[in-house]
Parts: structure tokens; C-alpha cells; sequence
């Protein structure tokens, strides 16, 4: 693989790993807040 | 409407169906091709940025507009999109969100079914000792000299996959779609995971290897950045994040409208379309064209992917490959097609969903026979695609369902969203109950943006030129030689254009491959029609007994 090959994957990677991790953890950490009628 | 509080058991549980319905065979199949063949690594540029500007409001508007709807005690896109304003034609924009899920999942379910029996047939070792590209045509009973197709096999797969769809969803939210998207979307991923590894350690030295998978990688990945000014490439990107995303289909809104009133959506969207994009770009990219290269070398799969689809080296291809792993090959296989059967039918329930959820609030039906409906109409619209295969009939359905029809519903709704809905309170929608600060500036990006990119994919479905060249085809214009219509644009199928000789009967007097797509459109609309005299008649009942 040519080095802008690899900087391009890298860096998507990078981006794509980052918000999935940080918003699915968000999830994970976040329980749903109760409704009023619940 | 129905006096049911049905509602999702765990946000996990609804963050990974609706995941699982963005992620579909296309992440697999269709992005590392599109990648590859629209500027390698530079297309992720366009596609990243049609992600954020176009993708992700789209999907904060779906989930608004379905928790919004849900509210209201309406779970399916006609209710919803009527609860926006105060006209009476919202009701019957939303029976797009009916027909389309309808109508995919009648093809969908077959090209489903595809992929449960390739795992059979990779268990028991069918492909030792037949090429599938032989195997495939013969199983879609397709057949040089006839327009009709009635393979046992492949309506025995058929009919077990729509079964097993219809049996989840006459379970119920929390135990079956739920549970599905628990089971489907981790082992998806394990799937996934082993055979990425596997693929990317491939060496030369060992058997059956050609070429290193790097090169295909590299095939993938390496950027040609001049094709940043092509608006080919900006076309195929937003296109692609379109059609991954499963927006524009209504089946966002259903499961949205389960979530209660002051609970997330913001975050919930987000972290589902990401995770697509994880699916996508780390795995798909990682799958398809590494394998294919390292057993048939980077020309064949150049050649394989030119199209911009990896559909043929997914089911003709791959199969034969995997032998070269020993003892590892059926169960490769079985993990291959497993994953792509688990992106399907995580896709296909929520196909299923809306419709249910129509007939169980507008016609009151009690969830099996709901179930049981929905199952009968695929079956007997699946019917058409599995007999009038090889006359193109399948194709039809695609096209105008899962193509041309989500676009011209997301440009709608968006557009009712942000106009008749109103920013302002469509704004109070999406931050509402928010776990994530949603950025102000997408404000603007709904009002203006979104619609702008959504009309630039639908203006580019119906004039898509010959051979894909927008700078070509605009110098031929202003030539004074007219617009080149590819065939598959929508003003070029509708006018058979590249087809001079279409006609409904041969010289022998026997039914064309035209007269099928003509009456499979014919069809389709009836289809739709008859969807919105579901939905005029369920507002008349409403009427009358107020």
C-alpha cells in the first residue's frame, strides 16, 4: 500500500472509531430518563 | 388508533435495530466498490461530508418526526406525516412510507433468502465441486431462452425467510425485533471480525494467493484526489450515504415513534448512523475486494467491480475462494453469507414494522394477524420478483422502490419538516430530551442544506447521463447535441431509452422482457394507489366516528 493509501485509511478509521466508540458508550452510560407516567 | 403502549425493552436494544437497519448487504457489496471506482481514498471526502450534512439531519428528522407522530398514538408514516401540519395531503405523502417498505421487502426478502441458502450450500460443501457462477444462475431458475423462472430451491429459501420474518414480527417489539437486532448485530460483527483478520494476513506464500490483499486495500484506499472536482464522485458519494443509512423508507420513524415523549433521540440517531458507517467503512472495506484480490488478482477484481457493484464477486466469486482455507472453507463460507443474511434481515423487520403498526392503529388488527397480512402481501408481491426474474421484473422493483421512492419521500419529508413542521419547533423536537448537545448550526443545515443535497441525488436519479459523466454530458448540451439519458436514469427507464425496438410481443407472438417491466411498474403503481385508499379510508373511519 502507497503511504497516501494508508494516511487516508488511517485517518478515516480514526474518525469513524472515535464517534462510533464515544457516542455508543454515551448510550451505554446514559439510561433512558423515566417518563412522567412511569 | 389502538389504546397499546408497546415500547422498546432496553436503548440498546433500539439503537442496534436500528442499526441493523441501516446496515444492510450494500455495506458490504456495494460501498467498497463505489469507493474504489469513484476516486479510491478521496471519496470518503464527499462521502463523509454527505454523511454530516446530509445523513445525519436526515436521520435526527426521521426520529423527530416519528417520536413526534408516536406521541399521537400514530406509529406508521401516514399519521405522522399528517400530525406535521394542518393539510390533508401530508397523510398521502406518507403512504410512501408504506409502499416502500412494502414493496422492498418483497425483493428484498428474495435477495434475503439468497443469502440463507449460500450458507446452507457452504456447509454442506456445494460449492466443492460446482462453480457458482454456474450454481447461481441455475438456482434463479434463469434460462437463456425464457422470461420466466420457477426454481424450487430458491421459493423453498424464499418462503422459510419470509416465514421467519413474519414469525419475529408477530412477536413483538421487545421479543422479536428487539431480540433479533441483539443476536443478529454482534454475531454480524464477530462474522465480520474473523474474517477481516483472516483476509488481511493473507500472504503470497500461501496457497491460492496471487497477490497480497494489501494491494486490494490499497485499491480501495489510495486517494486520486483531482476526482474531488468531478461531480460524478459528489453524486455517487451522497448517493451511497443515502442509501446506507435506510432513510427515506418510514422504518426510522416507526421504531422512533416507540421511544417515549421526553426520552433521547439525538444521541440514539447519531450513535445508530455511526455505527453504519463503522460497519461500512472498517469492515465492508475490509472484506470484499482484499479476499477477490489475493486469490484472483487486483485486474480481475478492477474488472469485477467496474460497475461499481461487488455483488458478483459476493456470491460468484467469493465462494470458490474460500476453499483455499482447508478445512476453515464452509464454515468462512457460512460466516460470510451469515452476516450478510444477519445485515438483511435486520433490515427487513423493519420493513415489516410500519406496516404492522399501520394496520394495528388505523384498522385495530391484533399483531399476528397483522403479522400475517404483512407476510401474505410480500409473499404474493415476492412472487412476482422470483417468476419474472429473468425478465427483469426484480430490477423494477428495486429501481422505483428502493430507489427512485426513498428519495422523492426524504425530499418531501424534510422539506415538511423544516417548512410546514417549522424549524422552530421542529428544532424543540430533535434537542428534546437530548443527551448530546446537537450543534446550533444544523438548524440551517435542515432548513437549507439537507434538502439542497437530497434534490441534488434526486435531480442527479433523473438525469443521470451515458456512462456516468456529468462534464461530458453537460459540453454535449451546451453543443447543441441534446442531454445524454443513461438508460438506468429515471426519465431514460420511463422512456426505454437504449431499448428502439420495445415492444410487448416477439415475432412469434410471445410476452417481451418489455411487456414484464412495463406491467411490473403498472403494478407498482396499482400497489401505491391502494395504499392511499388504506389511508384515506382509515382518516374517513376516524372522521365518522368523531
Amino acid at each position: 500500500m502507497t503511504l497516501s493509501a494508508w494516511l487516508m485509511l488511517t485517518a478515516t478509521w480514526a474518525v469513524v472509531v472515535f464517534f462510533t466508540a464515544r457516542f455508543f458508550a454515551a448510550v451505554l452510560r446514559t439510561p433512558q430518563r423515566p417518563q412522567d407516567d412511569d | 388508533m389502538s389504546g397499546r403502549q408497546e415500547g422498546w425493552g432496553t436503548r440498546v436494544g433500539l439503537v442496534l435495530a436500528v442499526a441493523g437497519n441501516a446496515v444492510g448487504l450494500g455495506n458490504f457489496l456495494r460501498f467498497p466498490a463505489q469507493a474504489a471506482q469513484n476516486g479510491g481514498g478521496a471519496f470518503l471526502i464527499p462521502y463523509l461530508v454527505s454523511f454530516l450534512l446530509m445523513g445525519i439531519p436526515l436521520l435526527w428528522v426521521e426520529w423527530a418526526i416519528g417520536r413526534h407522530g408516536g406521541g399521537l398514538g400514530h406509529h406508521s408514516a401516514p399519521g405522522q406525516l399528517a400530525s406535521l401540519g394542518r393539510y390533508r395531503w401530508l397523510k398521502y405523502v406518507g403512504v410512501f412510507g408504506l409502499f416502500t417498505n412494502l414493496c422492498v421487502a418483497a425483493y428484498y426478502c428474495y435477495l434475503e433468502s439468497w443469502t440463507l441458502a449460500y450458507v446452507w450450500h457452504s456447509l454442506i460443501g456445494t460449492f466443492e465441486h460446482v462453480d457458482p457462477a454456474r450454481f447461481f444462475p441455475e438456482y434463479l431458475g434463469v434460462t437463456a431462452d425464457s422470461i420466466f423462472a420457477l426454481p424450487l430451491g430458491a421459493f423453498f429459501f424464499f418462503a422459510l425467510t419470509l416465514a421467519l420474518n413474519t414469525w419475529i414480527l408477530s412477536r413483538g417489539l421487545v421479543k422479536g425485533v428487539e431480540l433479533a437486532a441483539k443476536i443478529g448485530m454482534p454475531l454480524l460483527f464477530v462474522f465480520a471480525a474473523v474474517l477481516a483478520v483472516r483476509a488481511l494476513t493473507l500472504s503470497p506464500g500461501e496457497p491460492g494467493v496471487v497477490q497480497s490483499p494489501l494491494e486490494g486495500l490499497n485499491f480501495v484506499w489510495q486517494p486520486r484526489l483531482g476526482g474531488l472536482t468531478d461531480p460524478t464522485i459528489w453524486m455517487a458519494a451522497a448517493g451511497q450515504i443515502f442509501f446506507t443509512l435506510s432513510v427515506g423508507m418510514g422504518s426510522i420513524h416507526c421504531y422512533a415513534s416507540y421511544v417515549k415523549q421526553k426520552q433521547d433521540i439525538a444521541l440514539n440517531a447519531a450513535t445508530a448512523g455511526w455505527m453504519n458507517e463503522f460497519v461500512e467503512v472498517i469492515l465492508g472495506g475490509s472484506l470484499l475486494i482484499p479476499i477477490a484480490t489475493a486469490y484472483i488478482g487486483l485486474a480481475a477484481v478492477q474488472e469485477a467491480t467496474a460497475g461499481g457493484s461487488g455483488f458478483s464477486l459476493g456470491f460468484l466469486t467469493l465462494p470458490t475462494l474460500f476453499h483455499n482455507w482447508g478445512a476453515f472453507a464452509p464454515v468462512a463460507g457460512a460466516m460470510w453469507f451469515g452476516l450478510l443474511f444477519f445485515a438483511g434481515i435486520t433490515s427487513s423487520l423493519a420493513m415489516g414494522q410500519p406496516i404492522l403498526a399501520f394496520l394495528e392503529d388505523e384498522y385495530g388488527l391484533p399483531r399476528r394477524r397483522a403479522a400475517l397480512g404483512f407476510g401474505l402481501s410480500v409473499f404474493a408481491l415476492g412472487f412476482v420478483c422470483v417468476w419474472l426474474y429473468p425478465a427483469g421484473a426484480f430490477d423494477e422493483f428495486d429501481f422505483w422502490t428502493g430507489t427512485f421512492g426513498l428519495v422523492v419521500f426524504a425530499l418531501l419529508e424534510v422539506i415538511i419538516f423544516a417548512w410546514i413542521f417549522g424549524m422552530d419547533r421542529g428544532w424543540a423536537e430533535i434537542t428534546r430530551g437530548a443527551d448530546i448537545r446537537v450543534p446550533t448550526f444544523y438548524r440551517f443545515v435542515i432548513r437549507w442544506i439537507t434538502p439542497l443535497f437530497i434534490l441534488v441525488v434526486f435531480v442527479g436519479a433523473l438525469f443521470q447521463p451515458m456512462g456516468r459523466g456529468w462534464g461530458a454530458a453537460f459540453s454535449q448540451l451546451f453543443a447543441g447535441e441534446g442531454w445524454p439519458f443513461a438508460p438506468e436514469s429515471v426519465i431514460g427507464r420511463i422512456f426505454h431509452v437504449g431499448d428502439a425496438a420495445h415492444s410487448w410481443f416477439d415475432a412469434a407472438g410471445l410476452p417481451t422482457r418489455g411487456m414484464v417491466v412495463d406491467l411490473t411498474r403498472l403494478l407498482l403503481l396499482g400497489v401505491f394507489l391502494a395504499i392511499a385508499v388504506l389511508v384515506w379510508n382509515a382518516w374517513r373511519r376516524k372522521g365518522a366516528r368523531r
